[in-house]
Order: C-alpha cells, then structure tokens, then sequence
C-alpha cells in the first residue's frame, strides 16, 4: 500500500519535473518573442506609442501605400519564385547524382556541403570580383563576344543573388533529399523494375511519391530562406542597393532607422500573417502526403 | 564487354564529369578567398584596384581597368596575415566580438533546450503539444517578424545596443528545442523504465540516460546554432548601433578600400572556426540536418 503511494507520489513528481524543465525556455520565449509580438499588434493598430488612439487598419493602408515597402514586397517576391523552384530541382538533382554510381561520394558530399559552413561576409569579395562590370564573368562574357552588364547596378542583381543563394543552401536541402531517397522501400523499386517499368516512369510514380513530404518541406524551407536574402544583398551592396535589389530586410532596417513603430509593427504582422498561411498549407499538405505514402 | 555494359560506363563517367563541374562552382569562392589571402597587398590591389572607387589619378596609372581574379598568387606570402594580426588589432576586436556573442548563445540556447526538450519528450498533454506547436510556428518566422518584437524587448529592458539584445534572445530562440526534442522522442521508453526500476529519479534519467544517446544530436545542433549566429548579420544592425561592437560578419563588409589587401586573409580567418568544425563533425552535421526534415514533433 505505502509502496502504491509512494509510486504514485513518484509519477506525480516525475510530471512535475517535466513541466518545470519546459518552464526556463517557455518563460524565455513568451518573454522576448510572444508578448512582445501582441504588442506589436497593439502598435499597429493605433496612432503611435504615446497617445494610442485605435486607428483600425490606417496603418495597414499606408503601409501599402507606401513606395518603399511595395518595391520591396515585389524584389523579395520577384527573387523568391525564381529562386525557390530552383533550390528545389537542383538540390533534388544533386542527391540523385550522389545517389547513382559514382566514385568518391562523401567527396562530393563534402564538396556540395561546404558553403554552408563558410560564412557569407568572408567570401563576399569573391563574389564581388566575379559579378563586378569589369570582373571575371564579364570578361568571360567579352571573350565570346556576348554584350556585358553592369551585374551588381542592374536588374541582372538578381541573377547574382540568385547564385549566391544557391550556392548557400543547395547542400542542405540535398542531404534532406538523400535521406529521403534512402527511405523509400527497395522491393517497390525491384517490382517496378521487375514489370519493365522504366527510369522515368519509376521517377515519377514511386520515387516522387515518396518524396512528396520533403519536396513539401524543402520547397518550404527554401520559401524561408529566400526571406534572408537581405545578408547576402546587404554584404555585397550595403543599405542602399540598386533598386531591384532593395529587399524587405532593407525596408525594415530603414524604418528602424527612423522608429516609425507603426509601420514596424504593421508589417511585422503583415509578414508573420504571410508566414502562418504559408505554414498551414504546409501542414495541411503534410498530412494529406503523408496518409497517401502510409497507405 | 556488352554493350548494355559499356552504355552503362559512359554513363557513369558523364556523371562524374558533371559532379566534378559541380564540385568546382561550390568550390570555386571559398578556395578564391583562401588562395588570394596570401597574396601582397600589392597584388591584390593591382588586381582588384579597378573595384575601388576613391583613387586618386597618381595611383590609377599603375592598376589595370579590368578586376582580375587571380587563381594563384605570384608569391606566397604571410603578409596579409601579418597585418592583420599583427598590425590592426581592429580586425581581432570584431573577430572576438563574433566569439563573445556566438559562444554564449550556442551554449545557453542548447543548456536551455536539454531541459525543455525532455519535459517536451516526456509525458505529452494537450497544454503542451500546443507550446510545442507555437515554438515550430516561431523557429519558422523571419527576422522581419521577430526582430521587432526583439527591439522592442531589449528597448524596455534598456539593453538595446548592448550585446544583451542579441544573446538573450538568441539563447530562447526555439530551434535547439525542436531538433532536440525530436531526437529525445526516439528513445524507446524501455530505457526509462529500466533506470526507473533502478531507482533513478528525473534528474539522473535526463543525465545518465537521455543525454549519452542524445550526443549526436546534441554536437549537430551546436554546429548548427554556430553556423547559423557566427553568420548573422541582421540583428547587429537592428539592434546595436555602436558598429564597434559589431561581430566580423557584419564588418566584413564595410572594410574601407585602403584595406582591401587585407580583406582576403580576414574573411579566411572567419572562416576557421565554422571549416574546422565542419571536418571535423560532417557527419554529425548531415544527421542533424536529416532531423530537421518534416515539422512534425
């Protein structure tokens, strides 16, 4: 009987143990991110810090109104539906090339790997030297004759940071899809194989499907990704870019700048708005794919 | 040999040729940096002279109107290394900046994450499959969402343009705990059981028991969190103005043209810390990076 008690008294405490090791994280979290972020909805939606009177959606609309903050929306979007399809095929690409016979994988591995682990600022000169109007890929360029481009103070920026972009994060989102590729059941491939299917049709009907929860999850991340562009943009040009290269991170730094709270918060709240929609199709997708390969 | 055979020899070299074109343009920028650091200041800015702007005729006779990248330097030389170690002790100031803020978060984020992530493993209930679900939702939002709420925290607190403003918040960012949690929730509650019966109490199940079999996901998600802040340049510029205090990622950029000699052997000993930790740990790194996949617990 006591031991009874004394077991329950034990289970009753182990819960406690496990709530209370959540609290430190939980506490810091709520402190620094969640509350904070209700006030900045609070912000955004009235006349500024000191009087707070309830605007409604006033700030809202003069977010949108605002130049600067359109041109942004539209590079970031610009730059992110060029550059997430890509990050998606290609890396794809890159864990079937591994995946095929090949010598010296973990080699190529390691190759594709590595900018991920060199920080941006320290090859940022690279970069500079290739795409500047008289560097390399210029001159490359002017050896076969093709018209040049001023890369960097052009609307061709954006096929640079699309390459830096790239370059950065393809090894990653590769090792996601070499995990993938080695989780799909041998003998569905044998049987395939077996009934004369070919490479192609094996692609697209069973490696695909079983692939679809992480293409989902790249093509996500990726999405992310794109969003932090800004580093490589503000690196390469500093705070004020040519144009088409002014990123959202760009505006909000300026807006930070000038503490105009209002905008802040109204596009902080625009933006997480954007990140949950995206989130949600993800999960819903998620769910739906993943029954789909269970099945 | 057949012919199925040789078809399929050639395939595999096409292959390895295409790989190798790949290997080289991932290659390409990281060794370019490490090559060109151990050139002369005088090769480099008679290279790379034509990218910078506030030249003065005089100088401009001597440098070339292209930008040349050069592959392989005409003489080794240690000088670029001299200067900056020994010479311009700016450069180590903003690489210790990188260290004093980078190193505590790593640390605090994954002391922090050890114990959430095995209350998260442990005994799941609604209230906290919700907590966990809100801190997926946080580890997915961009800088353009948190670094508000960040600025406004570290504003009220009076921390703003310390190194406070970006280690506190650093330390509770949620990704240590996702990945974390997800590597505690496959170990087979077998094992708890038994140190149960053995009369181990919470504490020394988390220790003794978790913590070993956690040590590949714990030395992933340190690299990772490194990367990650020892990379960081947007909330040095939001949250702290005194550029002094900036971390190297961010002064990287700003060096001024006199030094762009120099500039080739800085970022090289950026990055040192992140390529040792790379080769050292790959494969902890890769299996990190696999947890990551899917945002389900």
């Amino acid at each position: 009987m006591r031991k009874r008690f004394k077991n329950q008294c034990g289970r009753r405490g182990e819960r406690l143990f496990s709530n209370l090791s959540i609290a430190p994280s939980f506490i810091g979290v709520m402190i620094f991110f969640v509350i904070p972020f209700g006030i900045v909805i609070y912000y955004s939606l009235v006349d500024n810090p000191v009087l707070k009177n309830f605007v409604g959606l006033d700030n809202y609309i003069a977010l949108f109104a605002n130049t600067a903050f359109r041109t942004a929306m539209k590079n970031t979007a610009a730059f992110s539906a060029i550059a997430v399809p890509l990050a998606v095929i290609l890396s794809l690409g890159l864990a079937m090339l591994l995946e095929a016979e090949i010598p010296a994988k973990s080699l190529f591995r390691t190759f594709f790997l590595s900018p991920l682990m060199v920080p941006t600022a320290s090859v940022v000169l690279v970069w500079q030297v290739l795409f500047h109007n008289h560097g390399t890929v210029n001159q490359i360029l002017e050896l076969f004759g093709v018209e040049t481009v001023d890369w960097l103070k052009s609307g061709y920026g954006q096929v640079v940071i699309i390459c830096m972009f790239l370059w950065k994060n393809l090894g990653y989102n590769m090792i996601l899809f070499m995990s993938a590729l080695a989780g799909i059941p041998k003998d569905a491939l044998e049987v395939a194989e077996l009934e004369g299917a070919g490479k192609w049709y094996q692609f697209i009907h069973i490696k695909l499907r079983y692939l679809s929860p992480t293409l989902l999850f790249v093509f996500i991340l990726s999405l992310i990704n794109s969003f932090k562009i800004f580093r490589e943009v503000y690196l390469l040009t500093g705070s004020y870019p040519y144009d088409k290269l002014y990123m959202l991170q760009h505006f909000m730094n300026n807006t930070f700048n000038s503490l105009d709270y209002q905008k802040l918060s109204a596009a902080a709240v625009v933006f997480a708005l954007i990140m949950i929609v995206i989130i949600a199709v993800l999960m819903i997708a998620e769910n739906k794919f993943g029954k789909d390969v269970e099945e | 040999m057949s012919a199925a055979k040789r078809k399929k020899r050639v395939f595999t070299i096409m292959i390895t040729a295409f790989a190798c074109v790949a290997a080289v343009v991932f290659l390409l920028p990281t060794v370019l940096t490490i090559a060109n650091s151990f050139m002369t200041s005088g090769e480099i800015s008679a290279n790379y002279g034509a990218m910078l702007g506030n030249m003065t005729d005089d100088e401009k006779t001597y440098i070339s109107e292209d930008v040349n990248l050069k592959f392989i330097p005409d003489k080794v030389t240690f000088s670029q290394y001299e200067s900056v170690l020994f010479r311009n002790p700016e450069y180590l100031l903003k690489f210790w900046n990188s260290v004093i803020l980078t190193v505590p978060i790593t640390l605090f984020q994954i002391a922090t994450a050890i114990f959430a992530s095995y209350g998260f493993s442990r005994y799941q209930g609604k209230l906290k499959s919700i907590i966990f679900f809100m801190y997926v939702i946080l580890m997915l939002m961009p800088y353009q969402v948190t670094l508000v709420p960040n600025f406004l925290v570290a504003e009220k607190f009076g921390i703003l343009n310390t190194r406070w403003a970006i280690i506190l918040p650093g330390i509770f960012s949620p990704f240590s705990v996702f990945l974390l949690t997800k590597a505690m929730r496959r170990i087979p509650t077998a094992y708890t059981e038994a140190a149960r019966l053995d009369g181990a109490n919470e504490l020394q199940i988390l220790f003794k028991v978790y913590l070993p079999l956690c040590k590949g996901a714990l030395a992933s998600i340190a690299m990772l969190v490194f990367i990650d802040y020892w990379n960081m340049v947007e909330q040095p510029l939001v949250l702290m103005n005194d550029s002094d205090m900036h971390p190297l990622s961010v002064f990287l950029s700003q060096i001024n043209t006199g030094d762009i000699g120099l500039a080739f052997a800085v970022g090289t000993i950026y990055m040192i810390p992140t390529i040792l930790m790379f080769l050292y740990g790959e494969d902890y790194l890769v299996e990190g990076i696999t947890y990551s996949g899917g945002i389900k617990g």
